[in-house]
């Protein structure tokens, strides 16, 4: 069996070999967006966040893990937010 | 129960692929954001079901005060200060994920396992190795991306800050701080050793971000913004590692690869490497010789005039730079073009790839000012354009359209992709005085038979242009 090392390496270098793809299909026009967007994705790290704020007593690991979760909300509302309100302005020719 | 969690990362992971896909198109860009905030939601469902019944005050309260900053920020930004709000969420992001490695580290060894045991003999050394690559890269990312900030937001000065030995010194905290990092990770093992390496794990890094983007000059946050983008990303796949969650490692390095990339295209626009974006300083030493040649023959012109000149064009070209977004003459740029279209002229922006302050920053702008975006052409497809164009207009931008570029091997910008506003029959520059750009050289543009200089603030004259086109 591998070990869960080697199978997260593994993942890491298709997912980098399909973002590689697909990010560079995208437009120079759409740049901004996507830089925004992909910021907020780099917020999943909310998810580790959740685990470790998952016990509210007043110890060093449980405040790290709230602020954690508060910054990576920071990152992920506030990046698809952006996102949408750039992506909304661009319109063709009426 | 496991199985149904897993299943859901994995079908965030698909939505997040699937989304980012969909960003490639104007049309469809929008669903895509959509549909990775949505897989962002399911993700974050997944993970509170698989916590259980659990004590939820702190998830809660982060949640909401996290979701009110972002969601004010996000409302309230004004689009000319993107860059640095991305620099911002950047940094949130990298710092995010350094404090779940810590939190991790923290409550796995130095709680639950207080005795003489390292963080490798408890938690495995690969997920030792881990915790210290994202506690290092989420730290860097942290601070690098708020003195980027203050940088792009004028609060410290945008030139590079540069001093003797400025490289040997990072060098050495850059060695120190790994020494520390491994230390922390497989040979502390005792609780006060395993804190105090940890952490000063934490700070070497957090000094390290701020000593990186230091040296670095306001023109080149491009290129830094896009690379502590793709950090923002690689730190989230490291804590994947650590909390070996498949979800985290594939979004992470999503990020990572469309940061690199973007990274890559702002180098390549600029004519410059990676290395000497980071280590370069440039823009310090070149300032030294820009008041050393002076301007001859240079041809002036009114408002009045101009508007003349592009009443009688067919074929129009508009050269935005940063310039024309400070200005705030979007707007009026746009109400000029609608006035010429009307008149059935031709009119096309050409936009450069470093036009404004981050990739992209410019179509943005000119987005919000109701400019179509089938209006706006890069580079490469404009390039060969400008012989066919009566009038280039350019507004705000000066490096990005220097012939000296391709023309002049001497020149320190030799060999940076331009426009090829020279081409054109008329040129009209709108410029304040004759001041350099950021490259802090003279622009041979000026002294062309075929280019005509505008002095004035560029709305001011703008509205004059449009108020005479009226009138015509």
């Amino acid at each position: 069996m591998l070990s869960p090392l080697m199978i997260g390496l593994y993942i890491f270098i298709l997912a980098v070999f399909v973002g590689f793809e697909v990010i560079t299909k995208v437009p120079p026009t759409l740049h901004t967006p996507l830089m925004s967007g992909a910021n907020a994705i780099s917020g999943i790290t909310i998810v580790g966040a959740l685990y470790c704020a998952r016990v509210s007593e007043p110890k060093l690991a449980n405040i790290l893990g709230m602020l954690a979760v508060i910054f990576a909300m920071i990152n992920v509302v506030g990046g698809f937010l952006v996102t949408d309100r750039m992506l909304k302005m661009f319109r063709k020719k009426k | 129960m496991q199985t149904l969690i897993h299943v859901a990362y994995l079908l965030a992971s698909a939505l997040f692929i699937f989304g980012l896909r969909q960003l490639a198109q104007v049309k469809t860009a929008r669903r895509g954001n959509l549909m990775a905030a949505t897989a962002m939601l399911i993700a974050i469902i997944a993970a509170l079901i698989d916590l259980g019944t659990i004590d939820y005050a702190y998830i809660i309260v982060g949640m909401l005060i996290g979701a009110l900053i972002g969601g004010l920020f996000a409302v309230k930004v004004a689009m000319t200060a993107m860059p640095q709000m991305v620099a911002i969420f950047n940094g949130m992001g990298g710092g995010a994920s350094a404090l779940v490695a810590f939190a991790y580290f923290f409550d796995g060894v130095v709680v639950q396992q207080p005795g003489t045991t390292s963080v490798a003999a408890v938690l495995g050394g690969d997920v030792a190795l881990t915790t210290g690559l994202s506690i290092l890269i989420g730290g860097v990312t942290f601070t690098g991306s708020w003195v980027a900030f203050a940088k792009l937001q004028e609060i410290i000065s945008g030139k590079p800050t540069l001093f003797a030995g400025q490289h040997l010194l990072n060098l050495m905290i850059f060695v120190a701080t790994t020494a520390v990092g491994i230390y922390a990770c497989f040979f502390a093992n005792t609780p006060e050793t395993l804190v105090s390496s940890m952490s000063l794990l934490a700070l070497g890094a957090l000094l390290l971000g701020i000593l990186l983007v230091i040296p670095i000059g306001g023109a080149d946050m491009p290129v830094v913004i896009s690379l502590l983008n793709s950090y923002s990303g690689i730190a989230a796949a490291m804590t994947g590692f650590v909390l070996q969650n498949n979800l985290l490692i594939i979004s992470g390095s999503l990020v990572g690869a469309s940061g690199l990339i973007l990274t890559r295209i702002m180098c390549k626009a600029m004519n410059r490497s990676l290395a000497n974006v980071l280590f370069g300083g440039f823009g310090a030493e070149q300032t030294a010789m820009a008041g050393s040649r002076e301007y001859e023959n240079i041809k002036e012109t009114g408002a009045e005039e101009s508007a003349m000149l592009m009443e009688a064009a067919s074929n129009v070209i508009v050269v935005p730079g940063y310039g024309l977004a400070v200005a705030q003459a979007q707007h009026i740029v746009q109400e000029m073009a609608e006035l010429l279209e009307g008149k059935g002229c031709q009119v096309r922006y050409a936009i450069h790839p470093v036009a404004g302050r981050m990739p992209g920053h410019m179509n943005v702008l000119l987005a919000e000012a109701n400019v179509p975006y089938d209006r706006l052409v890069e580079m490469d497809q404009i390039n060969s354009e400008f012989k066919n164009s009566d009038v280039t207009l350019i507004v705000g931008a000066n490096d990005v359209v220097n012939p000296a570029a391709i023309k002049d091997k001497a020149s320190p910008i030799y060999g940076m992709p331009i426009l090829n506003v020279h081409e054109s029959q008329t040129v009209i520059v709108i410029k304040r005085s004759l001041s350099p750009g950021f490259a802090g050289i003279k622009n041979e543009l000026f002294e062309y038979p075929n280019t005509l200089m505008l002095f004035g603030d560029a709305k001011k004259v703008l509205m004059t242009m449009v108020e005479e086109l009226k009138n015509l």
